[in-house]
């Protein structure tokens, strides 16, 4: 089943261009590489997904319904979970409170002004910060961790509401590399227990090529290749704007 | 109309937009680089005004101008380089807490040096006279002010675009590293910046006085203009400026042209309100880079332990037992500390935990106690009832102004809250029919039984107590942590489903409805109200409460509060000039800890 469908997806900051009409799919429990140089359009595509920006055209379907226009909390309500780039996590909360607002804004209780948070949901949080393993950490500021610690606490974040499209952007940065086979394992064990479409980006191409079920190359802005990791890595275009020595 | 009447209040537009632009010109000038926010632009302003009447006399008129435009150039920069350069570092709340104490010191020295009485100027030599316009009189003063304004606009986009410094200026407006890093010598381009907003300031003023006499009100009231100006032209923008001068004088001159001068500030407020929701960076301004929080530079919010939540019941309990040691004057001024108390503490719930850093809170504790005192007055409601339902004035403007707040953050933020302060407290200062205009309100007496100092202090403690413990529960709800998340990082909150300025819209809310409350109970203390209650000067006292306790503790706007409170009744029973020992406390304070006093006492602790 096709969770999100892009369309011709199109974006320009200024005189650049930065999504050149972007065309893709992804099935309930696939994963989907998006890969490509420094400034591709990885991160611009995950923010016209995920409504963080309006596209200048293109089509945003989600379990056939178009996405356009809605605020990023409208989408994540829909089943749509992120994580970021560069980590966003509440830097005067614990790891546990995080996960906390998460699991409040899930269960639509943010209005809630006589409860005491820090006693909400407290072992649904837990449970999810074992599934990243940081359950050990909960009690932790979030501003005191490493930073390979805060892309984990994304993901349990992002957990929380049950998505059906899980957005990882560099989902393993700043970790070791037996760490981050580790992370990429549990979001493939997740789409493929749970059936979530995960779409994330990577630079770590041993990552990429293990874990990932397609693989889709952006260069430019515009998508250069979108196949299985044998097609992708035998693809001649790719070769020669990316994989280079890798291939 | 008739045209001829038409073209005359167009003129009239004309005239007015050229000073505003001065004024607003300089500021946005000065925030462009320096990043700050020049609270004391109507000082310099007002400066401008009384050493250019005092000059006026023994030099004549034109000679007064140039003058009193410069002096107020080389005191900017004398500010400039003996306190705004020691503090560029420091949180953008104690930067506007420092230019407010400015305010408070200049506005005593002109008291001090020129008295309190308005002082009137001179007619322009030359253009005293009138011409005929489309069969009218029209003053030939206003035509030159009509010509000066574009002219000043034209030689500052020279000097900014034609000349070396101009590029520099331009350049560490865009980017402050950047120009860093191309070897801009950074002091002394802020010093000449500064010293140049301030020349402007000056210039406005002094080229005010053949049209209004000097008066020590204006301070406050010119800065609050050009803050709607510079929010509605766009922060940082000269051109904007200019748009937005012409664009809300002219609507003023039109409003008292068709015989509706009580309208003008609302109109202000509208045109605001309008640009806002349609382009929330001003007409010229550009879209700030988003904000990805603050990251990681605010400290949590620790939970009370139930040794504070002891102290602190113990600490009621003291309080209730003091009317049975003492009577009389220690009664009143605990009454005070008591309502400044809850109104710092409301101010709080949404400058810490939410991050609204309003300027402009006493609005509500005004409007708390309008509406108490016009249910009673003019309403004939009982007291009891009045004390109730009064506070929801305060929750009500709060819905009303909050709604266009929460659009905006940070330094925009700060000013809109304190023009719909301003203009607050001009809708109640010129109603004369109905809020007694500046005389206020009188005979806001408590009921019968309620009537000794002792019960009323119990009412207020009761009262006061209450709304704290409500506020200080809501932040540990979820809630409370839903603002703090919003604060943290706006970017996460969104993308979870927090309703980030929903959520904020309802803080503020019930912030003013909280700070009514106080309002309502300091009404019925004084029985009387004035405009002073929605003063911006009120809105400070709340602010130096708020960050003399630390703004990122929970209970430090209790003890700001009492302490505020207790100084400045020493102080104003004492001391004449009150103000400027205020302001030069204020100042020595974020001279001394640039990173306010808890971050002072956080770090030495930590070491
Ligand atoms: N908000 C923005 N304003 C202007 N230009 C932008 C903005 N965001 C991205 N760009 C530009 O768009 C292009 C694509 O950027 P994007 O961040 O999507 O690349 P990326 O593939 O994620 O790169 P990286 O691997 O470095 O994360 C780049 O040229 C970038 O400079
Ligand atoms: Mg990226």
């Amino acid at each position: 089943m096709t969770v999100l469908a892009v369309r011709a997806l199109s974006k320009a900051f200024g005189g650049v261009q930065a999504v050149r009409q972007v065309s893709f799919t992804i099935a309930a429990g696939e994963l989907l590489a998006l890969i490509g140089p420094n400034g591709a359009g990885k991160t611009t595509c995950f923010n016209l997904v995920n409504g963080q920006l309006p596209p200048d055209a293109g089509e945003v379907e989600f379990l056939g319904e178009s996405l356009l226009g809605l605020a990023p909390r409208k989408i994540w309500r829909r089943g749509v979970g992120r994580t970021f780039q560069i980590t966003a996590t509440f830097a005067s909360m614990t790891v546990r409170e995080n996960v906390q607002m998460a699991l409040l804004s899930h269960h639509r209780r943010l209005a809630s002004v006589f409860s005491l948070a820090r006693r909400q949901h407290v072992d649904e949080a837990d449970a999810l910060l074992a599934r990243v393993h940081m359950r050990d950490q909960a009690d932790r500021p979030c501003a005191v961790l490493a930073y390979g610690d805060l892309k984990r606490v994304e993901l349990a974040v992002a957990l929380a509401h049950q998505p059906r499209l899980l957005l990882m952007d560099e989902p393993t940065a700043g970790m070791a590399p037996a760490e981050r086979s580790d992370l990429m394992q549990l979001a493939a064990d997740l789409a493929r227990g749970s059936g979530i479409a995960v779409l994330f980006t990577e630079h770590d191409m041993d990552v990429v090529f293990r874990h990932a079920d397609r693989i889709a190359v952006l260069s430019g802005g515009e998508l250069i290749a979108n196949g299985s990791p044998q097609e992708v890595r035998a693809d001649a275009a790719v070769r020669e704007v990316y994989l280079g020595s890798y291939a | 109309m008739t045209y001829s009447s038409v073209l005359i209040q167009f003129l009239n537009g004309l005239a007015g937009a050229s000073t505003l632009f001065l004024v607003a010109a300089g500021l946005s000038l000065i925030f462009g680089v320096t990043r700050i926010i020049n609270f004391a632009h109507g000082s310099l302003y007002m400066l401008g005004m009384y050493v250019a009447v005092w000059a006026a006399e023994p030099l004549g008129f034109w000679w007064s101008v140039p003058i009193a435009a410069l002096a107020v150039a080389v005191f900017g920069a004398g500010v400039e380089i003996a306190l705004l350069r020691r503090i560029y570092g420091a949180p953008e709340l104690l930067q506007l807490l420092a230019t407010f104490a400015l305010v408070l010191i200049v506005k005593d020295f002109t008291l001090w040096q020129w008295g309190p009485e308005d002082m009137l100027g001179p007619r322009a030599p030359g253009f005293s006279g009138a011409v005929e316009i489309a069969g009218r009189p029209f003053p030939e003063y206003e035509l030159f002010l009509i010509g000066f304004g574009p002219l000043v606009l034209g030689a500052l986009w020279l000097l900014l675009t034609r000349t070396r410094w101009g590029t520099l200026v331009r350049a560490a407006t865009q980017d402050r590293e950047m120009a860093g890093a191309l070897g801009v010598n950074q002091k002394w381009l802020f010093t000449g910046v500064f010293a140049l907003g301030a020349l402007l300031a000056g210039l406005g003023g002094a080229l005010q006085i053949p049209r209004e006499p000097a008066t020590l009100l204006i301070d406050l009231s010119v800065v609050s203009d050009a803050f709607v100006v510079v929010v509605v032209g766009g922060l940082g923008s000269i051109g904007g400026a200019f748009v937005a001068a012409l664009l809300i004088a002219e609507i003023k001159a039109f409003c008292i042209g068709l015989g509706f001068s009580q309208l003008t500030l609302v109109v202000e407020f509208i045109v605001m309100a309008v640009v806002l929701v349609l382009r929330p960076w001003g007409l010229l301004g550009r879209v700030p880079a988003p904000a990805r929080g603050a990251g990681g530079a605010e400290p949590p919010l620790e939970a009370p332990s139930p040794a504070a939540i002891g102290a602190l019941l113990a600490l009621c309990g003291a309080l209730a037992l003091v009317p049975a040691l003492s009577a009389g004057y220690t009664l009143v001024l605990l009454t005070d500390v008591l309502v400044f108390a809850l109104f710092a503490v409301s101010l709080h719930f949404i400058m810490g935990p939410a991050g609204l850093h309003s300027f402009g809170h006493a609005a509500y504790f005004g409007l708390g106690a309008y509406g108490a005192g016009l249910l009673l007055v003019r309403g004939g409601l009982p007291m009891e009832l009045s004390l109730l339902l009064g506070p929801l004035a305060g929750g009500l403007g709060a819905v009303l102004f909050g709604w266009f707040c929460v659009r905006l953050s940070g330094v925009y933020l700060a000013m809109l809250t304190l023009a719909f302060a301003q203009i607050a407290w001009s809708v109640v200062f010129q109603w004369d029919a109905f809020t007694g205009g500046s005389n206020g309100l009188i005979g806001i007496w408590p009921a019968p039984w309620l009537s000794s100092k002792t019960a009323y202090y119990y009412v207020t403690l009761a009262l006061s107590a209450g709304g704290v413990a409500l506020l200080w529960r809501a932040l540990y709800s979820p809630f409370g942590y839903a603002l703090r998340a919003g604060r943290d990082s706006p970017l996460r909150a969104d993308a979870i489903g927090i309703d980030v300025r929903g959520l904020q819209w309802a803080a503020f809310s019930l912030a003013g409805l909280f700070a009514g409350v106080a309002g309502a109970l300091y009404a019925f203390s004084k029985g009387s109200i004035s405009p002073e209650s929605l003063s911006v000067p009120r809105s400070v006292d709340g602010l130096v409460m708020v960050l003399l306790g630390g703004i990122q503790t929970l209970t430090g706007p209790l003890w700001g509060a009492a302490l505020f409170t207790w100084l400045q009744d020493a102080v104003a029973r004492g001391i004449d000039y009150w103000r400027a020992v205020i302001g030069g406390v204020v100042l020595l304070l974020v001279l001394a800890f640039p990173q306010g006093l808890t971050g002072f006492l956080r770090r030495r602790s930590a070491a």
